[in-house]
């Protein structure tokens, strides 16, 4: 875990300080709303629908217990009682008062946490494999890296006026659970001949115009990496679009020059910038590497965890789904749902997030994470201690044993609460879960990632997922698109369009004539949705959705 | 011709609440819907808009949102001001706290 040093620690009072004076003179009425909102937005707080909301950063998703009991504390005391983990590894508070948000602000900052660069034209909370330093199939942890660039992007003086937002996204693994195909620049830690760098993707992202990112180079070295992404940024900003902010993002200016155009720029750019990185970006980075060594896995028996998971099905279950593999054999990746059916995705209430960070205290070596799909994870357990974990979830309705199944659904908060939004995601969600659950199908289908927005933002990243769900206002109706076919991993690809949307009431059971389809038509009970999806195409999906097109044809 | 014009009140948000409130005839800022202005001249709710606007130390993106005539006072045209006025779905929170307002 990244301990803050000295010097963070005042950078963040002293931020926290000027924003409690700019809210002080926003409500003595000597700033007017068009003067405060750049400097609220730029500490994390919006105006939504119903509510200011504030929006803490989750640096690459990691949390220690005593940081997750104080966003349990931040939501008791100044909320009501809950709090949103988002697709983007932060956390929202749906119902701030605005006098309340410099308190909040301080409070976050006692234990090494903020809201800084979570919304605005600037670097965006970097995210990370959520499974980092504990996965299997790592090649290094990739936390250290997106640490230094948390530091290198916050309150960059070159970065702050942008033509858009910038997000990005770092994985150590092959298999990409960080979706970094879909990021304006996506890393994946690879190592050459002995030396550790990064393969750098560019230009991916959802909303309006989704693209999956291109590759800018196939490898930098660490040395080099952090001059290379400043060269990349910085081409951006200057020839990104700034007349029009649908086609501010770096995409778009990828795809309108062209990536080898692109890539001869940023190559340019580097020589000049890289003899102003002279290895204190490398010095800091073996320091940052310190604070995320892995914990001493401690040894022991693993007999009853095998002899939980032979005799108690329910256990069995929840192990299943939920338990991902372990660098070290004898221990586990634990992803804890917070999406038991009908429940708000991604919604955990202050009790929740206690009863997890005392798990984390207990049995996971104090640590955390966030997930991009909305769950919590204890990244390091050993494998007897399983049982024991369960038993105390089951107790706080978070042992949903659902991970990667129909009901593992990604939503954005959409009309219920974004200012933004088109139509509602979360009751879309929560229906097509509690159905799911009521036919008892949910296991027999297996993986399949249902992803929803309430725009075409697209924060719920509906691009991407084997089912996408689209909410828009169309003749001030509620209606949803479908796409299907759309990746999120390593082979990402966005979903095609299945034809007209669907009203409110419609949805639900479109999803079901699509899930029913798939049944018919996977060759076994081990071809999942996509890779059904993939061999027959869209045609009988179609044909299951809009019957009446098929007859009218015929 | 010109279109006939939309009836409108005038909605924002509270400064320090955030919460949504609407302009009353007798110029207070009300949290009811049913209490808001109907304004059914556009160059009044121009004028209405302005008013509104001027406070800016009490309010925050004050805009014309479309109503019409109910039985207990003005209500919504559109989903989005329906929410608006009740609050999220998902739980009882928002206006639906104090005031049970079941959706039209």
């Amino acid at each position: 875990m990244y301990r803050y040093s000295e010097f963070d620690t005042a950078f963040l009072a002293e931020r926290n300080a000027q924003f409690r004076a700019q809210v002080e003179r926003r409500i003595d009425g000597s700033l007017t709303e068009d003067e405060f909102k750049p400097l609220r937005l730029m500490n994390g707080l919006y105006l939504q629908l119903h509510a200011y909301m504030l929006r803490v950063a989750i640096p690459y998703g990691t949390l220690s217990s005593a940081q997750m009991r104080q966003l349990a504390l931040l939501a008791e005391k100044w909320d009501k009682g809950y709090g949103h983990f988002t697709t983007r590894q932060n956390i929202q508070y749906n119902w701030p008062k605005l006098n309340d948000v410099p308190d909040m602000l301080d409070a976050l900052a006692e234990f090494g946490m903020h809201a800084i660069q979570t919304s605005g034209n600037t670097i965006r909370n970097v995210t990370a494999d959520h499974f980092a330093g504990a996965a299997a199939d790592e090649v290094a942890d990739p936390r250290p890296y997106a640490e230094l660039l948390r530091q290198w992007s916050t309150d960059h003086p070159e970065f702050q006026f942008m033509p858009r937002k910038f997000k990005i996204a770092i994985t150590g693994s092959e298999n990409d659970r960080a979706v970094i195909k879909a990021h304006d620049i996506g890393l994946q830690l690879v190592e050459r001949d002995g030396v550790l760098g990064a393969r750098v993707i560019v230009g991916g992202g959802l909303g309006r115009t989704p693209m999956i990112g291109k590759e800018l180079s196939e490898f930098v070295a660490f040395d080099d990496l952090l001059a290379y992404l400043e060269a990349t940024v910085s081409v951006w900003n200057q020839i990104g679009r700034r007349d029009n902010k649908y086609k501010a993002r770096i995409k778009i200016t990828v795809h309108e020059h062209g990536i080898d155009a692109i890539r001869a720029k940023v190559n340019e750019r580097f020589l000049q910038v890289r003899p102003q990185f002279k290895g204190a970006d490398m010095a800091l980075l073996v320091e940052i590497k310190g604070h995320f060594a892995p914990p001493a896995f401690r040894e022991g028996s693993v007999a009853s965890f095998e002899s939980a998971y032979t005799n108690d099905p329910v256990f069995r279950s929840w192990v299943d789904t939920n338990i991902a593999p372990h660098k070290n054999a004898d221990h586990a990746i634990v992803t804890i749902s917070i999406k038991k059916h009908g429940q708000t995705p991604g919604d955990a209430t202050a009790e929740q997030m206690r009863v997890m960070a005392d798990l984390a205290e207990e049995f996971a070596y104090d640590e955390l994470r966030i997930s991009h799909e909305q769950n919590v994870i204890l990244p390091h357990v050993h494998k007897s201690d399983l049982p024991a974990i369960h038993a105390r979830l089951k107790e706080h309705e978070l042992a949903t044993a659902n991970v990667g199944l129909i009901s593992d659904i990604i939503a954005c908060p959409g009309m219920d609460y974004c200012a933004l939004a088109t139509a509602r995601s979360i009751p879309v969600a929560q229906e097509i879960a509690t159905r799911f659950d009521d036919l008892k199908l949910e296991h027999d289908i297996g993986h399949l990632k249902i992803k929803i927005s309430g725009c075409i933002n697209a924060c719920g990243h509906h691009h991407v997922g084997h089912i996408g769900i689209l909410g828009l206002d169309r003749a001030g109706v509620e209606n949803y698109q479908i796409t299907l076919g759309g990746d999120a991993t390593e082979t990402a690809a966005v979903g095609d369009r299945t034809g007209p949307g669907f009203a409110y009431d419609e949805i639900v059971p479109a999803v079901e004539r699509i899930v029913d389809t798939y049944l018919e038509q996977r060759d076994s009970a081990e071809e999942t949705f996509l890779e059904t999806y993939r061999r027959v195409g869209m045609a009988p999906f179609k044909a299951a959705l809009y019957p009446e097109a098929q007859a009218n044809a015929a | 011709m010109a279109r006939a014009f939309t009836p409108k009140v005038v909605t924002a948000n509270d400064l320090l609440e955030g919460d949504v409130i609407y302009l009353t005839e007798d110029d207070r800022w009300s949290r009811e819907l049913t209490e808001a202005e109907l304004i059914t001249d556009e160059a009044h709710a121009q004028v209405r808009l302005l008013d509104a606007s001027r406070q800016a130390n009490k309010i925050v993106g004050a805009y014309l949102a479309d109503a019409i005539a109910g039985d207990n006072g003005p209500e919504p045209t559109h989903f989005r001001e329906d929410f608006r006025r009740t609050g999220p779905s998902n739980y009882a929170h928002g206006k639906q706290e104090s005031s049970p307002q079941p959706r039209a």
